[in-house]
């Protein structure tokens, strides 16, 4: 478990061709009667052989993540497709900065690159904003400690966080991220409303849009 | 018609049809002539199906229906779409 609410899973896929950080996969469940849904999930890890790594947030009216997180167990087979996605990808031999803004489970992918480039040894300068909504809602918060990233609380704080509780700003981006003239490769993922609001905010501070990458979550959720 | 999914989403359906990644893809839209990566259209679905919007204009570039035996393509909207190859 990451949070109260979200799991990781790791799944060994025979056959599984490697992927890069930030693709994705569909996930399908068949029901007895042949009813069938999909959703999308980013993988969360670079690869490790024939095992992937999704980290799964529950959505209590969802289809597919109360499943996933409930009632499969270790052991049961899951029908998956991928690895899908060559355009919201970070590969290790990128020489830019890199800006990261993730908004609540929009971390999954950008956890990923933020993987790799430590598996890689690469030297990439990462900085990382983490919006969340309170301090048990962080995913893989043992990783996130350096000064690379920066967790920025939405509506409850923890205990001695200078910052006070609230969206993202021009300010947070502006002392915790990188300004246009560095001309980083910037990541948003998140639900819509903070994709839109994170990548206006960063063409509204002279950033290349070219060089801005979305990945929303959608809007029927797990 | 304010929430929906990137471009990206589209990732895992058409790569059922194509051999190669059409979310790196540029395509050019049919009504504004905006040219961009197919993984930055905005996805609408996946019921009944996949409509795939131009960012600039909201015209439909895209649409794809699976059903259990078929997948159907309307690609009206888009003028043209370029794939990056390895030379051959």
């Amino acid at each position: 478990m990451e949070t109260s609410t979200a799991l990781t899973l790791v799944l060994k896929v025979p056959g599984w061709p490697g992927h890069l950080a930030g693709q994705h996969v569909d996930v399908r469940l068949t029901a007895e009667d042949g009813y069938s849904t999909q959703r999308s999930y980013s993988l969360a890890a670079p690869a490790d052989g024939e095992l992937v790594e999704l980290t799964v947030q529950r959505v209590d009216d969802g289809e597919v993540s109360p499943y996933l997180t409930e009632i499969l167990r270790v052991g049961d087979p899951i029908e998956l497709r991928g690895p899908v996605g060559g355009w919201f990808v970070w590969r290790p031999t990128g020489e830019r900065p890199v800006l990261l803004l993730a908004g609540g489970s929009g971390i999954v992918p950008l956890m990923a690159m933020i993987r790799a480039r430590r598996q890689a040894g690469a030297s990439t300068p990462f900085r990382l904003l983490y919006s969340v909504r309170s301090p048990d809602q962080v995913l893989y918060a043992g990783e996130l400690g350096g000064e690379e990233a920066t967790i920025l609380y939405t509506r409850a704080v923890p205990a001695g966080e200078g910052r006070p509780a609230g969206r993202l700003s021009v300010h947070d981006v502006a002392v915790d991220g990188w300004g246009p003239e560095a001309g980083p490769d910037c990541f948003v993922c998140g639900p819509t409303g903070f994709v839109e609001f994170a990548a206006d905010l960063l063409v509204d501070l002279g950033h290349d849009p070219a060089r801005i990458k979305t990945e929303r979550f959608g809007p029927t959720g797990g | 018609m304010t929430d929906y999914l990137d471009g990206n989403a589209l990732a895992g359906p058409l790569g059922e049809v194509f051999a190669a990644d059409i979310t790196t893809a540029i395509g050019q839209c049919a009504h504004c002539g905006l040219t961009g990566a197919i993984a930055t259209l905005r996805v609408y679905g996946p019921e009944p199906g996949l409509v795939a919007r131009c960012p600039g204009c909201e015209g439909v570039v895209l649409r794809m229906v699976r059903t259990p035996d078929a997948a159907t393509l309307d690609l009206t909207g888009a003028r043209s779409i370029r794939f990056a190859l390895p030379p051959s």
